[in-house]
């Protein structure tokens, strides 16, 4: 009877239709899957046709970047005047005082190869020990950053704050505003939802102030009045002002961040911690912020971004930042008239801080996510 | 350390530090400290920018370069702060800074309202229009009924409707917020005519496409006076920076340059030129200075003439026969005798 046995064999997959694979049926699913879809596609089809190639010509094609000066850029006009940049790097990144002592110019370049070097392996997933290389940048770093940069000790000489710009000031001010704003903002969330009615109302009456401020206000108020309030002889530094004023300001607005956290987690979750004997603070550091911190992860981002973008206002108090300082080198004799150079190279580095701080966050959001996928 | 301390203590305390010398005169401050604060604009081609090195250059810089050589004996000593226009009279009478040296126009009532005194005008400055060569216009009477392009929310843009309303004329203003959008709208052809101080037009021209196309007209419609600016209340470093001012500009007059004042110096052709130089006379200690404080200041910034060659003339705004030529050949530059 074995003889007779049906024998069930699978028949191998048939390939698909060959109207549904390859890339002209991608190009009909996705393109031109409707008339709206079509006449879209096309118009940015056009668009890009108008556009693109105009602007690859001018930033790539035709564009300058050899020589030391502005007369190439002058008989080419055809193209973008790469050479300004080129000339310009060590001012639109460090600011002047380092760009015009230029054995001074290793200081910004230690500091920012040590935040590389600290901020790398600590985006990668497989670092060991990354709590140390964390609290290294948090405690050691700054310290580092104050004695190279600012000087003053082991004979480096001081370099004045009012004088740093560019890159580094940028890079400065948005640092400080993101580590100190965090755990503030943590305090003022958890506050604002506390059951002491006197913290309560502090924390609510901080960020209501705060947020209701706009940032040039706070940094206009650091800047020409207050001086106006102390004795002649007090002297302020302008870049620690501008400091304080982003921080307070920033908090406000990462406390309101956490707090949608705090507001997403069960209330049952606090109840089981408190059921356990567990006191305020270690249900509020092992049960609940770890989860509400998760869940707030992109909208901190998402302030830390506009912090970042938001330091360009410190133009305003006369602090030369990648922005300002770009737009003053264009000004200068030797380059006037190649401002927009100057703006697309600090929109590209701004470009690049922003997008790296987004896309960690993304790598950051996927590798919590242990539950509630919402897809 | 120290200065870390401090940095530190600042951050902690909202950022005060207390300076040492509440009570020393400004030269006393600056001799101690050992440099010059000096709040510029930082960004206005030929005033003040940085150049390739990184260093402040322009007329109004080169005025800060002037005090410190005259004070120091030595030009670099100098910090340059960029201000804003807003902040620029604060942070003097705050003390934060020792002069303003930012295109800074003299009106009555800053003279009088804002604790600030004025000392003399490094670069007088009107306002002006701006027109394409080829629209044959010749004067501004011909701009009846024309669009302007202004920067807004200035006094370019109340000068302008004061002037064309006592003409009896019409116009049409184009408002945008920077100088670098004035320029795009006048060569995008959104107006006829770009209006802003003569400077100004001279580094928007510059900045064109094609800088021959525009051409300015002849009016002037407007007074701006720019010079250096000295905290209230102390006239000693009032006369410091007024008369270094004064001795750049006599030292063009007399024909003293950087590259003749040491043989000037060696041997002087007339007693005026002595005074100056520091063979003659007791100048220098008058001032609070030592004896060679003009010399210092020709030597290593040049007279006034030089300093104008260098920074504002490659703009484009020749300077023979202009408001900002000396009284000796029809300009209104005139400095007090050095004696």
């Amino acid at each position: 009877m074995a003889d007779s046995t049906l024998k069930l064999k699978k028949l191998p997959d048939r390939e698909p239709p060959e109207n549904t694979i390859g890339w002209i049926a991608w190009i009909r699913d996705n393109l031109f899957s409707s008339a709206t879809n079509t006449l879209t596609t096309l118009i940015f089809v056009y668009l890009f046709y108008l556009y693109i190639p105009p602007f690859i010509e001018w930033a790539i094609i035709n564009a300058n970047i050899s020589g030391t000066d502005r007369s190439v850029c002058d008989t080419n006009k055809s193209g973008a005047c790469w050479t300004f940049i080129k000339i310009r790097l060590e001012q639109l990144l460090f600011g002047l005082y380092f760009a015009s002592n230029p054995e001074q110019t290793w200081r910004p370049i230690v500091a920012f190869s040590v935040f590389g070097m600290l901020i790398i392996p600590l985006v990668i997933d497989k670092t060991p020990h990354k709590k140390w290389l964390l609290i290294a940048l948090l405690t050691l770093y700054p310290l580092l950053f104050i004695c190279v940069v600012y000087g003053g000790v082991f004979g480096i000489p001081v370099s004045d704050t009012g004088q740093w710009g560019g890159l580094l000031l940028t890079f400065a001010l948005s640092f400080v505003g993101i580590i100190v704003a965090l755990p503030l903002g943590i305090l003022l969330a958890l506050g604002r939802r506390s059951e002491m009615p006197i913290v309560k109302m502090m924390s609510v009456t901080y960020i209501e102030f705060w947020r209701g401020t706009p940032l040039i206000t706070i940094l206009f108020m650091a800047s020409v009045m207050l001086p106006l309030f102390f004795p002649s002889g007090v002297d302020f530094d302008k870049v620690v002002r501008a400091m304080i004023g982003i921080t307070l300001f920033q908090s406000a607005y990462t406390a309101e961040a956490v707090r949608g956290g705090l507001q997403a987690i069960d209330k049952g979750q606090n109840e089981a911690a408190m059921a356990l004997g567990m006191g305020y603070w270690r249900r509020t550091i092992l049960i609940v912020l770890p989860q509400a911190l998760k869940i707030s992860i992109p909208s901190i981002v998402n302030t830390f971004i506009a912090l970042f973008k938001d330091t360009s206002l410190v133009s305003i108090i006369g602090l030369l930042d990648l922005l300002k300082m770009a737009q003053n080198s264009s000004r200068s004799l030797d380059w006037n008239g190649y401002d927009i150079e100057g703006y697309l190279f600090a929109g590209f580095v701004f470009w690049i801080f922003c997008y790296g701080m987004s896309s960690y966050s993304q790598k950051l959001e996927r590798k919590l996510d242990t539950d509630r996928r919402a897809e | 350390m120290k200065k870390i301390t401090s940095l530190l203590t600042g951050v902690a305390f909202a950022g005060i530090a207390f300076a040492n010398a509440a009570y020393a005169t400004t030269l006393e401050e600056v001799q101690s400290r050992g440099e010059l604060r000096c709040g510029v604009d930082g960004g206005v081609a030929g005033f003040s920018a940085p150049n390739d090195a990184g260093k402040m250059v322009g007329i109004d810089a080169s005025v800060c370069d002037a005090v410190a050589a005259a004070v120091f004996g030595d030009a670099s000593k100098v910090t340059y702060i960029p201000l804003t226009a807003a902040e620029r009279f604060t942070a003097l009478t705050a003390g934060e800074i020792d002069m303003v040296s930012r295109n800074t126009t003299h009106t009555l009532t800053r003279d009088a309202t804002l604790g600030v005194n004025f000392t003399y005008y490094n670069f007088i400055d009107g306002q002006g229009f701006m027109v394409a060569k080829d629209a044959g216009l010749s004067s501004v009477k011909d701009l009846d009924g024309a669009s302007i392009c202004v920067q807004t929310g200035t006094t370019t843009e109340l000068n302008m409707a004061d002037y064309f309303r006592n003409g009896g004329m019409d116009f049409t203003p184009v408002g945008y917020s920077t100088s670098v959008q004035t320029r795009e709208g006048l060569e995008g052809g959104a107006c006829d005519a770009l209006t802003s101080d003569a400077s100004q037009l001279a580094a928007i021209r510059s900045e064109t496409a094609d800088p021959n196309a525009w051409t300015m007209l002849p009016e002037i419609i407007s007074k701006e006076p720019l010079g250096p600016v000295v905290r209230q209340g102390d006239d000693q470093w009032m006369d410091i920076v007024a008369w270094t001012l004064y001795a750049l500009i006599n030292a063009e007059e007399l024909g003293i340059t950087s590259a003749n004042v040491d043989a000037m110096k060696a041997d002087s052709p007339n007693p005026s030129v002595g005074r100056i130089v520091g063979s003659e006379g007791e100048t220098g200690a008058n001032l609070g200075l030592s004896q060679d404080w003009a010399y210092n200041a020709i030597k290593q910034v040049g007279n006034y003439g030089e300093i104008y060659e260098r920074t504002v003339e490659p703009l484009g705004i020749p300077r023979a026969g202009s408001v900002n030529d000396l009284w000796t050949r029809g300009g209104i530059l005139y400095a007090p005798p050095v004696r």
